[in-house]
């Protein structure tokens, strides 16, 4: 069976590959591009630890299929920090100590700059909200949360 | 398994007519949970958000044309969509995380038939319509007539929803959609319960719409309940008679998320509470709480 051919732009750089109709992309960001930053949780919508934001909207990368990206503008985590300069989000992952085991924090961080981008002053039940989709098995949410409300914050204050 | 993308309404028709073990993609956010599990092995993925008429909100005769591919989050993000409609758009906003926000769509959500579908019971009660286009042109139907049965539809070889439409809101009308889930995000309605209603000059109820969801095999459209509200002020005693119609008429299962005695006796609950709802949107007034 031939491969599809798909031109999309993933962190800003012009991407080609193939892949089969059936293939995610979720799988190939993981297995053909090396972009292993998005993680697998449940492969079903559920866990939130592929998040990717597709042409502005956040979605999980599990539940589109590789060949739906042709066109569009593919963020993910990779394009987060740049270069050694780390995002002021995952700065304040740090330093709140927002994670443990880290399998949801790339999905966390690319869902709560989305949040950020749309609304720079949220509430922390809009937070709560918006991140109900990323699961975390490990920090019990709450210094996730405040890692969030607190880079709102700062961003706020430095704009 | 081949993956086309149609960029209009005939070339996906033709697509489905020619190769009925085809499925139609609108979000995807049921379809891939069943392709990547081996529920379905389709020959091919009918992707239909190429097709632009499929992806936008339009005005039309006072009232909104949903194209069958647009995400919930854009109906949510819909300003005036809302203000007319707010118990469908709450209702497709309660579908899943904001992560399935941005892909799941009405049209999917009403063609992939779950009783628990939280947007039908509202498109229900709001008097929506589904156009669908098949071989032998368009035709539109009433959005009960879609469900058949657990996943199940009444879309014939070759047919494909193309738009959800919502008619044009009367004066002094309201509609809400309230469902029951054991937390407050991210799960699947155990009960749900869809009202829209018109009051008249005088605040009593005209016209009024009951949908009651998860509680048989497709949403139930009542006309039992609806008849407890028409000619009332939608007083305390109309309510509770609501309440009572909506739970004789609830023909639930018992699951593992939720027994029968229990989903008869909130889809009662939730009947009251949508409907008081759905008075003070439509401008009236309602009694104590519930």
């Amino acid at each position: 069976m031939s491969r599809i051919h798909v031109t999309t732009t993933i962190n800003g750089d012009e991407t080609e590959y193939l892949c089969e109709a059936g293939e995610t992309l979720l799988d190939v960001l993981r297995d053909h591009l090396d972009m292993t930053g998005s993680k697998e949780g449940c492969g079903t919508g559920d866990c939130g630890a592929c998040s990717v934001v597709v042409d502005g909207r956040l979605v999980c990368s599990c539940l589109m299929l590789a060949a739906e990206a042709e066109g569009r503008a593919v963020d993910t985590i990779e394009g987060m920090a740049q270069g050694n300069q780390l995002h002021p989000l995952q700065q304040k992952f740090l330093e709140h100590a927002a994670l443990q085991c880290g399998i949801c924090t790339p999905g966390i961080l690319v869902a709560a700059k989305n949040l950020l981008e749309r609304n720079p002053n949220p509430s922390e039940e809009e937070v709560r909200y918006w991140l109900a989709g990323n699961l975390c098995r490990c920090t019990g949410y709450d210094k996730i949360i405040r890692a969030v409300m607190d880079t709102a914050a700062d961003l706020r204050g430095a704009a | 398994m081949r993956f086309e993308t149609p960029t209009s309404v005939d070339q996906a028709v033709a697509l489905l007519a020619a190769d009925p073990e085809a499925r139609v993609l609108a979000g995807g956010t049921d379809l891939l949970v069943r392709l990547r599990a081996g529920q379905i092995a389709p020959s091919a993925i009918i992707d239909i958000k190429r097709i632009r008429e499929m992806t936008v909100i339009s005005q039309e005769d006072g009232g909104w044309r949903i194209g069958a591919a647009v995400p919930s989050a854009e109906m949510n993000e819909h300003a005036a969509l809302k203000a007319d409609w707010p118990g469908v758009v709450e209702s497709a906003d309660l579908i899943g995380s904001t992560q399935i926000q941005g892909r799941a769509t009405l049209a999917g959500n009403l063609c992939n038939a779950s009783p628990a579908a939280d947007s039908v019971p509202a498109m229900m009660a709001a008097r929506a319509t589904a156009r669908i286009a098949g071989p032998d042109g368009t035709r539109d139907v009433a959005v009960e007539g879609i469900p058949t049965g657990v996943g199940k539809t009444s879309l014939e070889k070759g047919e494909l929803v193309t738009s959800i439409f919502l008619p044009a809101k009367p004066a002094h009308s309201g509609d809400a959609y309230l469902r029951f889930i054991p937390r407050t995000e991210m799960d699947i309605a155990v009960v749900g319960c869809g009202i829209s209603l018109t009051l008249d000059d005088q605040g009593k109820i005209s016209d009024a719409r009951v949908a009651l969801g998860a509680v048989a095999p497709t949403v139930i459209l009542s006309q039992s309940c609806a008849d407890t509200l028409i000619g009332t002020a939608g007083d305390d005693a109309a309510l509770d008679a609501l309440a009572a119609a909506a739970s004789a008429e609830a023909k639930p299962i018992d699951d593992k998320r939720g027994t029968i005695a229990f989903r008869k006796d909130v889809v009662g609950v939730l009947a009251k509470r949508a409907a008081k709802i759905a008075i003070t949107r439509a401008g009236g007034k309602t009694g104590g709480e519930t």
